[in-house]
């Protein structure tokens, strides 16, 4: 893999990314973060995930590009073991996910995720969504959490919606509220399971641009989603998978103008001229 | 006219039907408390990660779901009581009665269970999911995200449950708690069977009474409570 690569950032790139100069958020060099060993996964008869072997550098944002069905979604709901996964190993930090218990709830909260279906929590205002996690899991007092949450709301620009209900807000803020939810833990690495999607496309951008100013921030992400527009302009790498296999892997110009297998070629065909 | 009324206050004076309804509100009170813990208890079994507490949850409810009440207030008399000597009050009236607060618990946890459970199947797996992400371990997760939600979407169920709970309440007089409403009005038709129209009426009107408010509230209580989603 060719890591070194992403830092030339094309002339062409509508917004180079800041480079801070610290050497936790230089993509070439940062360390390991998220680490996929010879991951398989079968859903019955049918094989997933094929011998995946990735890695997510610290600061690193990677987009997983492919058709549904291609165990895109899989991959990133596997990396906090949403799903189990049958052999090969992945690694947060150095550290292998555990099986079950504490010691995975303690690694999850280490790992923030943006759903496609935003589940906030339902029953509760958008503030609590926020301070929940810090609250229970972290144990941060009341005071504090809530102070970071409303910092987080207004940073993700849905301050005003705090004391509001789930089902008062549109998708686009709720998204938001999802995102800033999954900030609130402070995770080492944020997951992105098509947080667009499921949205009306005039809350595309509102998404998008919470997402590339995190990205902008340092953020280590792993973003599965169809926006091109968003890979072009916060992805350090582009991972195309296609029948559960990583198929091609590059850094975003390069991706979506010369991609170099025939299915990564075929699946843009599809999707881009419109 | 006068007359009828003058029979229905003799009645009344005569057997403490009011009393027999207090103990039947009280059985189904304690038993419905106690279920209720129980059943919350017993649901979290069946959804948790762990297949031995599944397994447990699910062979609780099968069994004693397919047992008759009956079958497990007698139980609770002649085995728990008399044969383990058991003792729950040191009042022989006290004693059946807490014995029949238990044996009518034991058996409607297993419905209160079942009933959480229809309520989780209205919280989206997403919900879990959300839970598990920010990194909270099974139990707070069940405690502050699943439960809330499943409690409010099995409202209806478990106001069904509490409905069949004050009727089978009456299977106490099985147990020895003969001063509750299916033993007095027996005894009531025993003693004046020239009143058997009335002394029916008395406490079907009684039970109507008191389960359409159970009705009324628990639909009101499911629709205010609902989630939105």
């Amino acid at each position: 893999m060719d890591h070194e690569a992403i830092t030339d950032e094309p002339v062409a790139s509508s917004a180079p990314r800041p480079t801070s100069g610290t050497a936790t958020t230089d993509r070439a060099t940062g360390e390991p973060l998220v680490e996929l060993e010879g991951v398989n996964k079968h859903f019955g008869a049918l094989h997933v995930l094929k011998d995946i072997n990735l890695t997510v550098r610290k600061g690193e944002v990677l987009v997983v590009i492919g058709p549904s069905g291609s165990g895109k979604s899989t991959l990133c709901r596997a990396i906090n073991r949403l799903e189990t996964i049958d052999t090969g190993t992945i690694a947060i930090d150095g550290q292998k996910l555990p099986e079950e218990g504490r010691a995975l709830a303690r690694l999850r909260a280490d790992v923030g995720m943006v759903f496609q279906s935003f589940n906030l929590f339902a029953h509760k205002t958008v503030l609590d969504n926020v301070t929940l996690g810090p609250r229970k899991a972290r144990g941060t007092p009341k005071k504090a959490a809530a102070d970071q949450a409303r910092a987080l709301l207004d940073r993700v620009g849905v301050a005003n919606q705090a004391n509001k209900m789930p089902a008062q807000l549109s998708g686009g803020q709720q998204q938001r509220v999802a995102i800033a939810r999954a900030l609130a833990m402070q995770p080492k690495v944020m997951l992105f399971d098509e947080p667009t999607s499921a949205l009306d496309p005039e809350m595309v951008n509102e998404v998008l641009d919470a997402m590339v100013a995190l990205a902008r921030e340092g953020m280590t992400m792993i973003v599965v989603t169809h926006e091109m527009g968003f890979a072009r302009k916060a992805a350090d790498r582009v991972v195309f998978m296609a029948d559960g296999q990583i198929v091609e892997e590059a850094p975003p110009e390069e991706f979506f103008t010369a991609p170099k297998s025939d299915r990564a070629r075929d699946f843009l065909s599809k999707i881009l001229p419109h | 006219m006068d007359d009828y009324f003058a029979e229905l206050g003799e009645l009344f004076e005569r057997f403490n039907v009011v009393g027999a309804f207090w103990t039947n509100i009280q059985l189904t009170f304690w038993a419905a408390l106690i279920a209720l813990a129980l059943g919350t208890v017993l649901a979290l079994m069946r959804i948790s990660p762990i297949a031995s507490l599944r397994f447990a949850g699910t062979a609780y409810v099968n069994v004693i779901r397919n047992t008759p009440l009956t079958v497990i207030i007698i139980f609770m008399v002649l085995v728990v009581w008399t044969l383990f000597a058991v003792t729950l009050a040191p009042g022989f009236n006290d004693n059946f009665f807490r014995l029949a607060v238990i044996g009518l618990a034991i058996y409607h946890a297993a419905f209160v269970c079942e009933a959480i459970r229809s309520g989780v199947n209205t919280v989206p797996v997403g919900q879990a999911e959300a839970a598990r992400a920010i990194g909270l371990p099974f139990l707070a997760a069940a405690r502050l995200v699943i439960l809330p939600q499943a409690f409010r979407g099995s409202i209806a169920p478990l106001g069904n449950t509490l409905i069949a709970l004050l009727k089978n309440s009456t299977v106490a007089a099985a147990g020895s708690v003969s001063w509750e409403t299916a033993s007095t009005m027996r005894l009531m038709i025993e003693f004046r069977p020239d009143h058997l129209y009335l002394i029916f009426f008395i406490f079907a009107l009684g039970y109507v009474v008191l389960v359409i408010p159970i009705g009324v509230v628990t639909t009101w209580l499911s629709d205010r409570l609902a989630v939105k989603r």
